[in-house]
C-alpha cells in the first residue's frame, strides 16, 4: 500500500498512490495512515483521485482513520472517482466527510 | 468440481471465472473478470456496479462462508438483455438462517466501520437468491447491464 505525503502549510496531504483500498488491503491502508498522521498539523486531507475502486473493507478503514483523527483534526476527502463515490453516496457516509471535488481545491478551502 | 482457476469458459455472453477463498486471489479473480467479456461489454458505470457488488459478495465468501475452511469460489456471469446474470458458488458453510442477511444500513453519525456490504448488494441488484444444494452455496442475481457504444 503505497501512501505519498507531504505538508502544504500547516495540512498534511497524503496520497493513496493505488488503484484501490480493498479487502485485501484495507488493514495495511489503517497502518500507515496511523505512522502518517503522527506528523503533526491542523488538517489532513486524504487525496484519492488515484483509487478507482474502494469497497467496504476500504470504506471502514477510511472511517476508522477518521476516528484516529478525533477529536482535534478531521479526515478531509479530496478526489473521488466515479465508483469511489458512488460507495461513499450509497452508504450516506458521505455526509460525515468534507469532501473536494479535486485536492487544490480541498487546499484553498479549509474544511 | 472443476480443476482449473482462473478464467474457465469465455464466450462473448457469458464467462466463467474459478478462484480460491483468499483476498488476494479475490482481488485477482475480479480483476480477471473485469477485463473479460461480458463485463468489456459494460458502460463504466455499470462496471462499476458490478465491480462493488461481485467484490462485497466475493469477499462475504471469503470471510464467512470459508472463515474457517478453503476451497474454490466459481463466479458466473451471463449478459442477457439488459442485465448481467450473476451466480457465485462456493463449498463452504451455509448461510446463517438459510438466506441472505438484510443487510440494514448502520447510521453514518455512528462512525460505523463495517455492515455496509449487503446493503451495497442489495440496493445495487435485482432478484436476489440464496439456494444450499448439497454442500453448495449458491448466490445469483443480476445487475443493470447497459452495453457501452464504445
Amino acid at each position: 500500500m503505497l501512501l505519498k505525503h507531504a505538508m502544504n502549510g500547516t495540512t498534511l496531504v497524503i496520497r493513496v498512490a493505488e488503484d484501490r483500498i480493498d479487502a485485501a488491503g484495507a488493514i495495511q491502508f489503517k497502518e500507515r495512515m496511523r505512522d502518517l498522521i503522527v506528523n503533526p498539523c491542523d488538517r489532513v486531507i486524504l487525496d484519492l483521485s488515484m483509487v478507482h475502486f474502494l469497497d467496504s473493507s476500504g470504506l471502514g478503514a477510511v472511517v476508522a482513520v477518521m476516528k484516529l483523527l478525533a477529536p482535534d483534526r478531521k479526515l478531509e476527502l479530496a478526489g473521488l472517482t466515479p465508483t469511489v463515490e458512488k460507495v461513499f453516496r450509497l452508504t450516506r457516509m458521505d455526509s460525515i466527510f468534507t469532501i473536494h471535488s479535486a485536492l487544490a481545491e480541498g487546499i484553498r478551502n479549509a474544511g | 468440481m472443476l480443476a482449473d482457476r482462473g478464467l474457465v469458459i469465455a464466450m462473448p455472453d457469458h464467462a466463467l471465472f474459478v478462484m480460491s477463498s483468499e483476498a488476494n486471489a479475490v482481488r485477482d479473480g475480479l480483476r480477471t473478470a473485469l477485463s473479460t467479456s461480458p463485463m468489456t461489454l459494460l458502460s463504466d458505470d455499470d462496471r462499476g456496479t458490478a465491480e462493488i457488488v461481485l467484490a462485497e459478495v466475493l469477499n462475504n465468501v471469503v470471510e464467512h462462508a470459508y472463515a474457517t475452511l478453503s476451497g474454490d469460489i466459481r463466479l458466473s456471469l451471463t449478459l442477457t438483455q439488459g442485465r448481467l446474470n450473476c451466480q457465485i458458488e462456493d463449498e463452504g458453510l451455509a448461510m446463517p438462517g438459510g438466506e441472505p442477511p438484510a443487510g440494514n444500513l448502520p447510521d453514518a453519525v455512528d462512525l460505523p466501520e463495517g455492515g455496509f456490504g449487503w446493503h451495497l448488494i442489495r440496493i445495487l441488484s435485482t432478484g436476489l437468491a440464496y439456494e444450499r444444494l448439497g454442500r453448495t452455496n449458491r448466490l445469483s442475481f443480476s445487475l443493470p447491464a447497459e452495453r457501452s457504444d464504445c
